[in-house]
C-alpha cells in the first residue's frame, strides 16, 4: 500500500506578504522619484553644460536670440542668496521674538496668539503676491523707499536707484513675513526643551525673566535656534511666486543684486517668468532647467544642514533627561 | 571674607536692581512688538482680501468663463473648476501612495530600507515645488506632446504624498501597541490587523493630515505653470490644459488693468475661504486636543510650507 | 483624609518648641498655604528659623517639605498654577509683600537643588560669577576674590583651583554640586535653602556636603529638605516633621529624634512609614 505523504509546506504567497511588499513599495517610491527627477533634470539641462560647462553657473549673460544663445545662471544664484539671506536677517529676529513671547506666556495669551502666527504659513504665497504687489508695495515705497533714498542714495550704494516697489527690499521682507510661522514654531519647540532645573537656577540668582533667557535658555538652545534660522532660509530659497510679483523681473547682468531699490531675479522666479514661453529648440529651456538643478543643490543642502542641527539639540535634550 | 565686606557687596547689588528691571521691561515691549509686527500683515492681507474681493463676487463671477482681456466682464468659473478637478485628482493618486508609504514607515519601520526612507521623505518634502513642475513638465507634456491636467495632478501629486506619509506614520505610530496586541491574539492576519483595527484607531490624525496637505495644494501655483498652463476654458477632457485659481490669480496680476485687478481680488477671496476654512477647521476641531499635541506640532512644521 | 482629632491638635501646638523671643530669627514663614489649583499641599505652617542655624524638614513623599522650602524664595513664581497664602519673612520684611520687588530680595535667599544643574555652556568660574555678574560686578578683583571665597566655602577650592575655566559638566557629580553651593553663596545670601542636596551622591561626596553644610552654618541660615534621616540628625540643629502638607512637630533635632512627643512623628522616625 502506498502511503501518501502530505507534506504542508509554507506558501510564500499569502496575503501578508503582499500586504507587506506594497507598503514596500510605496515606501520606495519617493527613492524612486528623486532619482528619477535628479536624473531628468541632469539630462534635460545636458546641452547647457555641454555648451557652456561651468561658465554657466559664473556666467551673467541671459540672450535667448537664436543664434546668440548665451545663458548664465550667477545673477539669478545672487538674486535668490541675497533676498533669502535678507529675509533671514529680519525674519529670524522678529521669529526668535514671537517664540520668546509664546513659549514664556500664560496658555491662554500664547496659545491663541501663537495660532495666529501659524495660520501666516497657510496663506498661499500667490495671496502674498497679490497683497505685497498691490496693498504693501506703495506704502512702502511711499513711507520707507522713497525716504530712504533721498535722505542715503548718494552716500549709501544700497539705497541707490530709483524706487519704484519692486525690487528686492519689498521681496525679502514678504519673504521675511512668508519664513515666521516656520522659524518661530521650531524656535519655540527648541526652547520648551531647555530642561526646567536650568531656568530655575537662574531664577535662584534673582535673574529677571530677560536674564534668564540670556543665562539659561538662549546658550542651552544656540544650535536649535541657529537650525531653526536656517530651516527658514531653506524655505526662502525655494519660494517662488510672492518674489516673483515683487522683484522686477531684472535679466542678465541687470539682475546682479547691486542696490535695494533695484529689481532684480532668483532662480525661481525665472523659471516661472519664462518656462513657459521658452523655445523648445535651442539652449533656452536647457538653460532654466539647469538653473532648476542648482536650486535644488541649493536648496537641499541647507535644509539637510539645518535638520541636523535641530535634531542634534532635540536629541541632547532627550539625552539630558535620560540621565 | 568678614561680614563688613559681604554687607559691602550686598549694597552694591541693590544699586543695580532698577535698571535691571528697566530692561526686562524693554525687552517685554520688544518682544510684544514682535508678535504684533507679524499679526498685522495676517490682518491686512485677510481684511484686503475680503474688502476687495468681494466687490467682484457675483453668481456670474463665480460661474462664467473670463471675457475679453481687460473688459472686466466673465468671471473665474473655469479656475474654480480646475482647482477642484485637479486637486481631487491629485488627491487621488498621492493619498493612497502616502497612506501606504505612512504604513511603511510605521509598521515595517525598523530596518535600514525605512531609515533613508523616512530620511528621504523629508528631504523631498523640501523640495521647492516649482522644481517638480518641471519635472511633471519633462515627464508627461513632453511626452505626451501637451500641456494637460494629468501632469498638474502629478505634480501636486508630488507635493501631497509626502506629507500624508509623514503624518500618516504619526498617527499610526499614536495608536497604542496593546490595539495591535489584541488583534493579533484574535488570531488576525497582520494586515487586516493593520487595516481594520490599527488604520481605524488613526483616521482622526490620517483625515486631518490629508486635509491639511489638500489645503496646502490648493494654493499652490509655480507647479501648475507648466503642466496645466491655463485657460479660458471650462474642463473638457483630461489632456488639454486647465484653468486653476492660483493660476488665474497669477496672470491677473501680470495685466494692468483695474478690472483684472478687482478679478483676481474676487479670485483670492474664494481661494483664501476654501483654504483657511479646511486649516481652521481642522486646527481647532482636531489639532488641539492634548493627546494630538505631538502630532499636532509635527503637522505645523510640516505642512506650513512656504509654494 | 482623616481630620485631625483633637488631641493631636494639642499635641502639635505643645511640641513646637520655638526658640526663646532672645533668640535672632532670620527668616519667618508664618501661616504659610500652598495650593496648586484648589489642591492644597501646604496648609498653614508656620516656622520660625533660627539666625546661623540648621533647619531640617523630613517627612515622606508628598508631604510638602520641597513645596514649602519653594516658597521660601519665591520659586512658585515661575509655576503657573501655584497659589501662595501668608508671609514669609526675612529680617523682618515680607518676600511676598506688593511693595518689594522680588529680583532684590530673592538673592537674599540661595537655593541648591536635588541634581546639580550647573550651567552646561560655562566654566567652573564663570558658574560661580554667573549671579555676580547678573548684579552687575564686573570687577576682576572682586570677582576673583569671591570665587576663591566660595568655592573654599564649598570644599571644592583646593580640587579646581587649577583649571578654573574647566567646563563644569567635566566635574564629578558631588563636585557639580559643590560648585552649585558655591554659585549659590557668590550671591552673598543670607539664608541657604537646600532641596535634598546630597540624593543625588555617592556617600563619600554626600560627607563632603554634609562638611560643608556644618562649616556653613557659622554664617548662614540653612534649611535643608531630607529625605534621610540619619543626615537630619548629623547636620541639623532644629527639625520639622511634615505629613501631608501639615507641620506636625518642630523640635530641636535631638529632642524630636529621641523623644517625639507626636505619635506619627515616633511613628515616621521609627522608620514604620516612609
Amino acid at each position: 500500500m502506498k502511503k501518501k505523504l502530505v507534506v504542508a509546506h509554507r506558501r510564500k504567497i499569502n496575503s501578508d506578504n503582499v500586504f507587506k511588499l506594497g507598503a514596500t513599495i510605496a515606501g520606495t517610491f519617493v527613492l524612486v522619484i528623486i532619482v528619477l527627477m535628479v536624473f531628468q533634470l541632469i539630462s534635460e539641462s545636458y546641452p547647457i553644460w555641454e555648451e557652456e560647462g561651468f561658465s554657466f553657473v559664473i556666467g551673467t549673460d541671459w540672450n535667448a536670440v537664436e543664434g546668440r544663445e548665451s545663458f548664465g545662471a550667477l545673477p539669478y544664484i545672487l538674486g535668490t542668496l541675497t533676498t533669502a539671506a535678507l529675509a533671514m536677517i529680519i525674519g529670524v529676529p522678529l521669529s526668535i521674538g514671537i517664540a520668546m513671547f509664546v513659549s514664556d506666556a500664560p496658555p491662554k495669551i500664547g496659545a491663541p496668539l501663537g495660532f495666529l502666527v501659524e495660520l501666516l504659513a497657510a496663506v498661499p504665497s500667490i495671496i502674498y503676491g497679490l497683497w505685497g504687489l498691490y496693498v504693501f508695495r506703495e506704502h512702502f515705497k511711499d513711507f520707507i523707499e522713497t525716504p530712504l533714498h533721498s535722505l542715503f542714495g548718494d552716500s549709501v550704494w544700497l539705497f541707490s536707484g530709483t524706487p519704484f516697489g519692486l525690487d528686492i527690499f519689498t521681496a525679502s521682507i514678504i519673504l521675511a513675513i512668508m519664513i515666521i510661522p516656520t522659524v518661530s514654531s521650531v524656535a519655540r519647540e527648541v526652547m520648551k526643551a531647555v530642561p526646567q532645573q536650568q531656568k530655575e537656577a537662574a531664577y535662584m540668582l534673582g535673574a529677571t525673566k530677560w536674564e534668564m533667557f540670556k543665562l539659561a535658555i538662549f546658550p542651552y538652545s544656540k544650535t536649535g535656534l541657529i537650525g531653526a534660522s536656517i530651516l527658514g532660509l531653506g524655505r526662502a530659497v525655494g519660494e517662488t511666486m510672492a518674489v516673483t510679483m515683487l522683484i522686477g523681473n531684472a535679466t542678465g547682468a541687470s539682475a546682479i543684486p547691486s542696490s535695494l531699490f533695484k529689481p532684480s531675479q532668483t532662480m525661481s522666479s525665472i523659471i516661472a517668468n519664462e518656462f513657459v514661453e521658452a523655445s523648445p529648440v535651442g539652449l533656452h529651456l536647457p538653460a532654466l532647467i539647469g538653473v532648476g538643478l542648482i536650486l535644488l543643490g541649493i536648496a537641499v543642502c541647507i535644509n539637510i544642514v539645518a535638520h541636523l542641527l535641530v535634531t542634534r539639540m532635540l536629541k541632547v535634550k532627550e539625552g539630558a533627561i535620560n540621565n | 571674607m568678614n561680614v563688613n565686606k559681604r554687607q559691602e557687596y550686598r549694597t552694591l547689588f541693590k544699586q543695580n536692581v532698577e535698571r535691571r528691571l528697566f530692561v526686562d521691561k524693554i525687552v517685554r515691549l520688544i518682544v510684544i512688538s514682535c508678535v504684533m509686527i507679524a499679526i498685522i500683515p495676517l490682518g491686512s492681507i485677510l481684511v484686503e482680501v475680503f474688502k476687495n474681493g468681494l466687490a467682484a463676487i457675483s453668481i456670474e463671477f463665480l460661474t462664467e468663463v473670463p471675457g475679453s482681456i481687460g473688459s472686466g466682464e466673465g468671471g473665474i468659473g473655469p479656475a474654480i473648476q480646475g482647482t477642484l478637478i485637479v486637486i481631487g485628482m491629485a488627491s487621488m493618486i498621492g493619498v493612497p501612495i502616502g497612506v501606504l508609504s505612512g504604513i511603511f514607515l510605521s509598521e515595517f519601520g525598523d530596518n535600514r530600507l525605512a531609515k533613508s526612507v523616512r530620511f528621504f521623505n523629508d528631504v523631498f518634502m523640501e523640495f521647492p515645488s516649482i522644481l517638480l513642475g518641471i519635472f511633471a513638465f519633462l515627464v508627461i507634456v513632453l511626452v505626451l506632446g501637451h500641456f494637460s491636467v494629468w501632469a498638474g495632478a502629478f505634480a501636486l501629486a508630488l507635493i501631497m504624498f509626502p506629507i500624508v506619509a509623514r503624518t500618516t506614520e504619526e498617527s499610526l505610530k499614536m495608536v497604542p501597541v496593546t490595539y495591535r496586541e489584541a488583534g493579533m491574539a484574535l488570531g488576525l492576519r497582520h494586515w487586516v490587523v493593520t487595516v481594520r483595527i490599527v488604520l481605524a484607531a488613526a483616521k482622526n490624525g490620517m483625515v486631518t493630515g490629508v486635509l491639511l496637505s489638500v489645503a496646502r495644494i490648493g494654493g499652490e501655483t509655480a507647479p501648475l505653470i507648466m503642466t496645466i498652463l491655463g485657460s479660458s476654458l471650462f474642463f473638457s477632457n483630461f489632456d488639454t490644459p486647465m484653468d486653476a485659481l492660483p493660476l488665474r490669480i497669477w496672470r491677473l496680476s501680470l495685466l494692468p488693468y483695474d478690472s483684472a485687478q478687482m478679478q483676481g481680488w474676487g479670485a483670492a477671496l474664494v481661494l483664501i475661504l476654501i483654504i483657511l476654512a479646511i486649516n481652521i477647521g481642522v486646527r481647532t476641531l482636531v489639532l488641539n486636543k492634548d493627546d494630538t499635541y505631538r502630532f499636532g506640532k509635527m503637522i505645523k512644521e510640516k505642512i506650513g510650507g512656504i509654494k | 483624609m482623616a481630620t485631625k482629632p483633637d488631641t493631636i491638635e494639642t499635641q502639635i501646638s505643645s511640641t513646637k518648641d520655638i526658640p526663646t523671643v532672645e533668640d535672632k530669627f532670620k527668616m519667618i514663614a508664618e501661616n504659610v498655604t500652598i495650593s496648586y489649583g484648589d489642591k492644597p499641599a501646604v496648609k498653614d505652617v508656620t516656622i520660625k528659623f533660627k539666625e546661623k542655624s540648621v533647619t531640617a524638614l523630613i517627612g515622606p513623599s508628598g508631604c510638602g517639605k520641597t513645596t514649602f522650602l519653594r516658597c521660601l524664595n519665591r520659586m512658585h513664581d515661575m509655576t503657573k498654577n501655584a497659589k501662595v497664602e501668608g508671609k514669609v519673612m526675612i529680617d523682618g520684611i515680607d518676600l511676598y509683600s506688593k511693595e518689594i520687588d522680588p529680583i532684590y530680595h530673592r538673592r537674599k535667599v540661595g537655593m541648591v537643588f536635588q541634581k546639580p544643574n550647573p550651567f552646561p555652556t560655562m566654566s567652573i568660574f564663570d558658574n560661580v560669577t554667573a549671579g555676580l555678574r547678573l548684579n552687575g560686578v564686573r570687577d576682576k578683583k572682586i570677582l576673583n576674590e569671591i570665587v576663591e571665597d566660595t568655592l573654599k566655602m564649598a570644599y571644592l577650592w583646593d580640587e579646581v583651583k587649577d583649571d578654573l575655566k574647566k567646563p563644569a559638566v567635566e566635574l564629578s557629580g558631588g563636585q557639580q554640586q559643590r560648585l552649585c553651593i558655591a554659585r549659590a553663596l557668590a550671591i552673598q545670601p543670607e539664608v541657604l535653602l537646600m532641596d535634598e542636596p546630597a540624593s543625588a551622591l555617592d556617600p563619600i561626596a554626600t560627607q563632603k556636603i554634609e562638611e560643608t553644610i556644618t562649616e556653613l552654618k557659622k554664617e548662614f541660615t540653612i534649611i535643608i529638605v531630607t529625605h534621610n534621616m540619619q543626615q537630619a540628625v548629623r547636620v541639623s540643629d532644629y527639625t520639622g516633621f511634615m505629613y501631608l502638607g501639615d507641620l506636625i512637630e518642630f523640635r530641636e533635632t535631638k529632642k524630636l529624634f529621641t523623644d517625639p512627643k507626636n505619635e506619627l512623628t515616633a511613628k515616621y522616625v521609627q522608620g514604620q512609614f516612609g
